[in-house]
């Protein structure tokens, strides 16, 4: 710093005033991050404004609106199709999730065992978490097909009959659990990171005190991942929450709103039925649910997640 | 299992037959696991498999039983019959166009916040560091209908603007990646640099930006993904055939076509190519990104 002011007195001042350099420092940052500012006041904190203000109007957006108070949340409250979207929203992640978690976790410790190609390996199992999308929500509707698809006719190779899957009530969010799961690679190469992370002297100490592969996985693996996992589950669990393609492509939402998700139900009420305001209302109940759900979690990891003072 | 290894270091003085014994459990888990993950990987391949194959046989093989995997003559009518009943070439033409231009604006507008976040001691930084965490928590649909409001105010509905303009003005998800990598280069550079009379813009593209090559290229192919697959945002704003991307385009193409499975699965794979190929070429970078974001979360 001495040497930067030393510099900056021979140069000759060209303009009347003179800035410390704190205070050029202070200018710069604020026009590197310039981008984020604009972001941050102009698309999302004076949009959640508006939006908490549309949630409080009936309002079609072309023909004028209605201030009606909190009128929208209380319809909300008694609204079927609402709380039939939050079931499914629901059921999709906590099933989902957790079945998504075991299974990533799974892949990563069985490719973390030393194993030949392990690129080869890690590309196929990753490769469809990577083109998500309308494609594959098509695919997938094609692989769910009851007579057609893939899953039925492997089933049926089994012996088994499978269930009609997105033409039934009961099997259609089974169905997208299923799609979910085949996207399990992006988890699955964050536990791999984080399995290869851990020190192999702990084992190596666990193993001089007679410890079993069991206990080594239980006492060592499980908490030295509980950072990873961690940050899975709370990624995990907003994404899921957010869930729109796949019902939008593949079901509409049925059969009789099986797969009528938070999303979609807000994307039909705006964008079809033009009710702007209960759409906003909706999006808030999400943000809540979706920070609710998020909290328990954050909160609760104060009991199970381990934190090694290295690992930050 | 890695422990074997060490299991087996401290037994090195045995008998030869001791050892053997040691090993054989070993031998026998990597088969198992070797057969575990071949079965595995069948089964996660198989769908784009299948999807290859669909569109590739002709129409009377799609719907047998069993599956005709390898269909007896290979048949790309499929292709030409499905990219001539909506304008693809479109599509195409729009989805490159708006994925190009905001890798770039992504990259520009992140990397430039990300540097200010990094590097800068300013008054409030870390604050507003905190609220651009918060920010990553929140869910689009909040902001989703005050934004559409928003621009057809301005009259933007139905052109590219809606999906242009946020990305070029950061995005905090890629603004935490590449501050946090921008943090592990060492500012001893940007002390020299600065001794010679060099301002924070020119640290930032002559110092920092060069040697965050790989940490760019993570932050370029996960946008040129998100892009690429972005539904929603399309789906609301652009309602002209003509302006759709791929995503949408491709949405549209299955309602009028969902009955010949063949052209669906042709078109969806003409969707898919881009991202397959950019995975192939691009592996270390899908890998890296994901390991960076999640770790050092």
């Amino acid at each position: 710093m001495v040497d930067l002011t030393a510099k900056r007195k021979s140069v000759p001042k060209s303009r009347g005033w003179h800035l410390s350099p704190r205070a050029r420092d202070n200018i710069a940052g604020y026009l590197f991050i310039m981008p984020f500012l604009v972001h941050f006041v102009g698309m999302i904190a004076l949009a959640m404004v508006f939006s908490l203000g549309i949630s409080m109007l009936k309002t079609d957006l072309l023909t004028g609106y209605e201030f009606v108070g909190v009128e929208n949340y209380a319809k909300m409250l008694k609204d079927p199709l609402f709380w039939k979207a939050l079931r499914v929203t629901a059921y999709y992640t906590f099933a989902l999730v957790p079945l998504g978690t075991i299974l990533a976790l799974s892949i990563a410790l069985l490719l973390n065992q030393e194993v030949a190609a392990l690129g080869f390996w890690r590309s196929v199992y990753y490769l469809p978490s990577v083109v998500a999308g309308v494609a594959v929500a098509i695919l997938w509707q094609w692989m769910l097909n009851p007579r057609f698809g893939l899953l039925n006719q492997g089933l049926a190779f089994l012996g088994i009959k499978g269930p009609r899957w997105l033409y039934s009530e009961s099997w259609a969010v089974p169905g997208f659990i299923i799609m979910g799961l085949w996207g399990a690679g992006g988890s699955m190469l964050l536990y791999l990171a984080g399995l290869q992370g851990i020190p192999t002297p702990l084992y190596e100490a666990a193993e001089i005190d007679g410890a079993n592969g069991w206990q080594k996985f239980w006492k060592i693996t499980i908490p030295m991942l509980t950072p990873t996992i961690y940050f899975n589950l709370l990624m995990n669990i907003i994404g899921s929450f957010q869930v729109f393609t796949q019902s939008y492509i593949m079901t509409g939402g049925g059969p009789n709103n099986a797969t009528l998700t938070m999303v979609l139900y807000l994307y039909r009420k705006a964008f079809e039925h033009l009710r702007f305001g209960y759409a906003s209302a909706l999006a808030w109940a999400l943000f809540f649910i979706i920070l609710i759900f998020t909290m328990f979690v954050v909160k609760s990891s104060e009991s199970w997640v381990y934190y090694e003072g290295a690992l930050t | 299992m890695a422990a074997g290894d060490r299991v087996q270091a401290t037994t090195r003085s045995e008998t030869d037959w001791q050892v053997v014994l040691t090993k054989a459990p070993r031998i026998f888990g990597k088969i198992v696991t070797y057969v575990i993950l071949a079965i595995g990987a069948a089964i996660f391949a198989l769908p784009f498999l299948w999807m290859v194959s669909t569109s590739v046989k002709p129409e009377y093989l799609v719907y047998q039983i069993p599956i005709v995997w390898i269909p007896p003559e290979l048949d790309f009518s499929h292709f030409v019959s499905g990219w001539k009943i909506l304008p693809f070439l479109a599509f195409y033409r729009n989805t490159i166009f708006l994925t190009v231009v905001n890798i770039i604006g992504l990259v520009l507008s992140s990397s430039l916040v990300a540097f200010g976040f990094a590097r800068i001691r300013f008054v409030g930084r870390d604050w507003i560091f905190l609220v651009l965490l918060a920010t990553m928590m929140l869910p689009g649909q909040i902001t989703l209908i005050p934004l559409y409001v928003f621009w057809a105010k301005l009259g933007a509905v139905n052109s590219f603007w809606p999906l242009i303009v946020p990305q070029w003005l950061a995005n905090a998800y890629n603004v935490f990646l590449l501050r946090q990598f921008f943090m592990t280069i060492s500012p001893e550079l940007d002390d020299a640099a600065r001794i010679d009379g060099a301002g924070w813009s020119k640290i930032y593209s002559r110092i920092v930006m060069p040697q965050a090559k790989p940490a760019l290229g993570v932050v370029a192919i996960q946008a040129f993904a998100w892009n690429w697959n972005s539904f929603l945002g399309p789906l609301i704003y652009l309602n002209e055939p003509r302006k759709f991307t791929i995503a949408i385009g491709l949405s549209l193409f299955e309602t009028q076509q969902s009955e010949n499975m063949g052209e669906t699965m042709a078109m969806s794979l003409v969707a898919l190519v881009p991202v397959l190929i950019m995975f192939f070429v691009a592996q270390r970078y899908f890998i890296q990104g994901i390991v960076i974001s999640g770790v050092k979360g």
